[in-house]
């Protein structure tokens, strides 16, 4: 792989995640990640919707006229949203119900659109489509972690499989009733942020 | 490059038509599949709330399919009097359509379960053992605190007692209402009672816990006092009068003809 392609694949990965570094998508991290399952599946469609919205966006924008850019990028991602929930529907139906609205809402996740703008309106399609495939895995990254932390505390299993025995079931381990709950994937977020930080110094704001 | 504006309209057209095309095509070549996995997911329901199946299984379309010829039979009801509807293909019917058509609804009698419309009939589903009734599956639903919560129940052979519950549909809080949906709430409202001695609906959801030898309560839910008493008002509509009620009769009274 060349350097160039390795480090635009890499960068939303590690230095610059769009979760931890920007703050963005927030909303769906928040959202989904009750479950690893939930988790997993929200990632792979953020990912595909976000590496084909790239490539799309890339390959058309020598065309696309300026002043309807956004327009037209909205266009493409509300299209493979729509197909990547009908997908969903057919083929994982029971998880395409717990996440219910929130693959809708893909469409508004500023992660996407961010990239489309920022990156694939100046670039040509393979590293665009390697960019947005990168940023979808730092999201997937952040987001299976917070939900593998979330269902492990909150309900003591992992993709539904009983890891910690319950108390109430006759073992010793009592389910922590915040983590299912929306501020606990904040908690583990800014504990991630914290974490991330820390291991590369040169990311800290200057006060 | 400068573009004219006929460009840009003919640009955004073409993109548009484009990707409606391509939308379109995913949702008919996956139409099939998507009915499918929904009338699988209503029999499961019904399939679990009977205890028929245990509810890890991964069920299959044949099994679900063989468990329903095998066990259960569909009926429609005409619930204003409670009769049974002879029809070929009860399970073709559509009871959440017939709701929206005015041909085949009327509006609901004043409740506390916020149904605005009943459907003339309604598909309920019998469950026989050695071709005697073992219990009866109901289609409930009434308003929690953010929309209309769905659900079956399933009652014992002597229509009265409670075998289980089930929400397969319903926008309750997750944690908090969609509690609803767990089986450590749930798993309560079996061998409770609806009706009391005066043939009265007595079942409800208590706020707090419920005496453990109350028969007709079960313990509410933290946090979800209106989810909670959504939940005891559509079990209060749909066995009484307007609901289930007449058609319960017919079947206590067509068991003693027997």
């Amino acid at each position: 792989m060349a350097a160039k392609t390795r480090k635009i694949l890499l960068e939303p990965i590690f230095t610059n995640n769009p979760i931890s570094m920007q703050v963005l998508g927030i909303c769906s991290a928040l959202a989904v990640t009750t479950k690893l399952e939930t988790s997993v599946v929200m990632s792979m469609a953020v990912i595909s919707v976000m590496s084909l919205s790239n490539l799309s966006v890339a390959i058309l924008r020598n065309y696309i006229p300026p002043n309807v850019r956004i327009v037209i990028q909205l266009t493409i991602i509300a299209s493979l949203v729509i197909i990547t929930d009908q997908v969903l529907k057919a083929y994982a139906y029971d998880v395409s119900r717990q996440l219910s609205v929130f693959v809708g809402l893909i469409i508004t996740n500023c992660i996407v659109m961010g990239r489309a703008e920022a990156f694939a309106m100046q670039n040509r399609p393979y590293p665009s489509l390697v960019d947005g495939f990168g940023n979808g895995i730092g999201y997937s990254l952040i987001l299976i972690t917070v939900g593998f932390f979330r269902e492990l505390f909150g309900a003591g299993t992992l993709f539904d499989v009983q890891v910690l025995p319950l108390a109430a079931e006759g073992g010793w381990y009592v389910p922590n009733g915040l983590m299912v709950l929306a501020p606990a994937a904040f908690f583990l977020i800014g504990v991630f942020i914290w974490v991330h930080r820390s291991l590369y110094p040169d990311l800290q704001e200057e006060e | 490059m400068a573009r004219g504006k006929l460009y840009i309209v003919l640009f955004t057209t073409a993109v548009c038509g484009v990707f409606s095309v391509v939308v379109s095509l995913a949702a008919v070549t996956l139409k099939e599949r998507q009915e499918a996995n929904r009338k699988l997911d209503q029999q499961r329901n019904v399939l679990v709330v009977a205890d028929l199946v245990d509810p890890v299984t991964r069920l299959t379309v044949e099994m679900a399919d063989s468990l329903f010829r095998e066990n259960v039979e569909a009926q429609l009801v005409r619930l204003e009097t409670g009769e049974v509807v002879p029809d070929d293909d009860p399970l073709a019917y559509d009871q959440q359509r017939a709701k929206r058509d005015p041909a085949l609804s009327r509006p609901a009698p004043d409740n506390r379960a916020g149904i605005p419309r009943l459907p003339l009939k309604a598909l309920v589903y019998l469950v026989k053992k050695n071709d005697a009734l073992d219990a009866v599956v109901l289609p409930v639903e009434g308003m929690g605190l953010w929309g209309t919560m769905y659900g079956f129940l399933a009652l014992e052979d002597d229509l009265n007692t409670i075998r289980g519950i089930t929400f397969y549909d319903h926008g309750e809080t997750p944690g908090l209402g969609g509690e609803i949906e767990s089986w450590r709430w749930r798993d309560q409202w079996e061998g409770k009672r609806i009706y009391d001695d005066a043939s009265e609906v007595a079942f409800h959801v208590r706020k707090g816990r419920a005496p453990p030898d109350d028969p007709f309560a079960v313990d509410g839910l933290a946090g979800a006092t209106l989810t909670a008493n959504g939940v005891t008002y559509l079990i209060q509509f749909w066995l009484g009068e307007h609901g289930f009620r007449p058609y319960l009769r017919n079947l206590t009274s067509g068991m003693e003809g027997h």
